[in-house]
């Protein structure tokens, strides 16, 4: 919600150290996002913006080896905490990855099944509702209404990365997670997707990570750049794009090394 | 240097050629051991299926049988068969001494009387009438009908005497030999006579062990292997664990065989000689087959879909019990399947469980006594009947059958049942 102009934050991270085993990959990172926003991280391979992306919704706790140090709160709420409940957290965060990864089962069943574990629905015709829904905003409904009980994974590429976002949108999620969502799909279907995030900042907040910087300056408002496990600079994305403040920053901006 | 390099590419080629020949001529070896393995067995186990019948006429003498006039059913069945039974057979020879009249009784089952007996039985009309019965041949004039028996020994040498070979002849010149399909193969248990020994009672057994193999092993190594694979941490504890088992998948089965009898027979008191002993012995054998396949099929399932049901927020369990182990179960299954496959041709710790015991019944449950079908054949080798050369051959041509079966099926769910990943 806007008061006045001020934009308001929603994801806070504070000192977040991030290690494999021995191996530090994030240091010290501290970084705000707001609400209602599209903020795009950037920065070379393997500088760490997806293990931050990770974080952000404890998806690192399946790798026995990492450990997370530092404080993320989320609507104030440190989901670093040992009173944080991972099921919970993950209901109101959804996440995107770089492969389309649909459930080998139908297309109903897999937009239906986070409403389902989560017990969103009380009958068949809600939840209906909710499927139907979720595909339109996707925007992918009026390509599937027909064929709602085929596998999803007979669908295109680009199309199966929109039921992807479908699935994650039917728990009607407050943050969205986005792993390089287009490095796999071709121009078109990128188009559509970078559409849609364009349409789902009005009710959700995205974090997208991105190999390509023109998607970035494209689709996000504010732009964080990684770079070997820091974050070097953080800002809105007109800025960082005409006049950054680091010379790093600039150097990859401008295609100089990554 | 041009020439050079033109030698060296025809080195090249020459090499990739021999090595095919040598990879084409190693397949056509295993080939040719295979076929020549089913050619024998074929050839020799055909004949098993056929069995060899005397029509002999039966005449149902009242006052031979010690029957009254109009005699109950009960009657019937307590009458004294052996003495038609007897006289039909040395009436195949009016001119038959006393030795030569034993040797005609000799040349149909023991079991002829009983044979006489039924046909009575099923036609109570017959009473005072004559009648053609089929009898079952002696598993040595069998083996004569087809062919199998050396008829030029000496007659020292032989079991059957030239006197009943005589009276074969006339009986297969008058067409009253016959062959049919030997039902009782399948239908009886083992016997000592060679002629009437059948795989009931072996089939059955290897049913039941198979069955409670099933009921054991596949439980605890699904739990096991989605154990291993998704929720234990990985350590130095469950390495070790990891390779423990497949060290028991190495184990010779015999050492299994060695535990059930010290274990269940000797400790627990179970039922020696039964299936269901040597279903929990065979399961301790296959328990590390089922985990090995178990975990490798779970682990066939891309990790993106468990961090897609993970980060729906599913549990570990939900994501496991819903995404995970459905995934793998076609591999996992088919894995059961082999392992079942080979606990059905398992030999040596069923022996030493004791069902290697002669057992002339069929088994109705897992507790009862019973062999099994690789054990019947180790007994049946062991014999030193001729009739028994072929019900060897017979008999492993049924478990061939039975494990190309269940083959089949393991390969059916697997390209069926599996799914294709985006």
């Amino acid at each position: 919600m806007r008061k006045n102009g001020a934009k308001m934050i929603k994801i806070k991270a504070k000192d977040v150290d991030v290690f494999y085993g021995k191996k530090q990959a994030l240091f010290n990172i501290s970084l705000d996002i707001e609400e209602n926003q599209v903020t795009a991280l950037i920065g070379p391979s393997g500088c760490g913006k997806s293990t931050f992306l990770r974080c952000l919704n404890r998806m690192n706790d399946v790798i026995d080896i990492c450990s997370v140090k530092g404080e993320i709160l989320i609507n104030d709420f440190n989901i670093n905490d040992k009173s944080c409940d991972v099921v919970r957290l993950r209901e109101k965060i959804g996440m995107v990855f770089q492969k389309p990864n649909p459930f080998p089962k139908t297309l109903y069943e897999n937009v239906s099944y986070g409403p389902t574990i989560h017990g969103m629905a009380q009958s068949k015709q809600e939840m209906d509702e909710i499927v139907e829904t979720s595909l339109k905003k996707a925007a992918l409904w009026e390509e599937v209404k027909d064929r709602l009980h085929e596998p999803g994974t007979g669908l295109s590429g680009g199309q199966q990365q929109r039921l992807c976002i479908a699935r994650a949108i039917s728990v009607r999620p407050e943050v969205i997670l986005m792993d390089e969502p287009c490095s796999a799909l071709d121009p078109i279907a990128t188009a559509q997707i970078e559409e849609l995030i364009d349409e789902l900042k009005k009710e959700h907040t995205i974090i997208i990570v991105t190999h390509s910087m023109a998607q970035a300056a494209r689709v996000s408002q504010n732009t964080g750049f990684f770079h070997l496990g820091q974050l070097i600079e953080h800002g809105s994305t007109d800025k960082i794009f005409k006049n950054p403040d680091n010379k790093k920053t600039q150097d990859y901006i401008t295609g100089r090394f990554g | 240097m041009n020439k050079n390099k033109e030698q060296l590419l025809n080195k090249r080629y020459k090499a990739e050629q021999r090595f095919r020949l040598y990879g084409l001529s190693a397949i056509f070896m295993a080939l040719l051991f295979l076929t020549i393995f089913i050619f024998k067995i074929f050839s020799t186990g055909y004949s098993a299926f056929q069995k060899t019948w005397l029509i002999v006429p039966v005449t149902f003498d009242a006052e031979l049988m010690m029957l009254d006039q109009n005699p109950s059913k009960e009657d019937l069945q307590d009458a004294d068969y052996y003495d038609i039974a007897l006289k039909s057979m040395a009436d195949l020879d009016p001119n038959a001494n006393e030795d030569q009249e034993n040797e005609l009784k000799r040349m149909v089952s023991y079991f002829f009387e009983k044979e006489i007996k039924n046909e009575l039985l099923n036609d109570p009309n017959l009473i005072g009438k004559t009648k053609e019965v089929y009898l079952t041949a002696s598993d040595d004039l069998d083996q004569v009908f087809k062919g199998n028996y050396p008829r030029d020994l000496p007659e020292d040498q032989r079991r059957v005497s030239d006197y009943q070979l005589k009276i074969f002849d006339q009986l297969v010149a008058n067409g009253k030999v016959e062959s049919k399909f030997n039902i009782s193969f399948f239908t009886n248990a083992d016997s000592r006579e060679a002629e009437l020994a059948g795989i009931a009672s072996s089939f059955m057994g290897s049913i039941f062990s198979i069955l409670v193999c099933l009921m054991i092993a596949f439980p605890v190594a699904v739990l096991a292997a989605i154990y291993l694979e998704e929720f234990a941490p990985k350590n130095r504890f469950t390495d070790f664990i990891e390779v423990n088992i497949n060290n028991l998948a190495a184990v010779p089965s015999i050492v299994f065989g060695l535990l059930g009898l010290g274990v269940l027979l000797a400790i627990f008191q179970l039922p020696r000689s039964t299936p269901l002993v040597g279903g929990i012995t065979l399961s301790l054998m296959t328990l590390p087959t089922i985990i090995i396949a178990a975990r490798a099929s779970l682990k066939a399932v891309p990790p993106s879909i468990r961090e897609a049901a993970l980060a729906m927020g599913a549990s570990r369990m939900q994501t496991t019990m819903h995404h995970t182990v459905p995934l793998s179960m076609p591999g996992t299954l088919s894995g059961t399947i082999i392992g079942l496959a080979q606990a059905l041709g398992e030999t040596a710790p069923l022996i030493l469980i004791g069902m290697v015991a002669f057992v002339n019944t069929i088994p109705g449950s897992p507790m009862d006594p019973a062999a099994s079908l690789p054990v019947q054949i180790y007994i049946w080798a062991e014999s030193a009947e001729r009739g028994f050369v072929e019900k060897v051959s017979a008999c492993i041509m049924v478990l061939l059958g039975f494990l190309i079966i269940m083959n089949l099926f393991a390969q059916i769910i697997r390209h069926k049942f599996e799914k294709k990943w985006s």
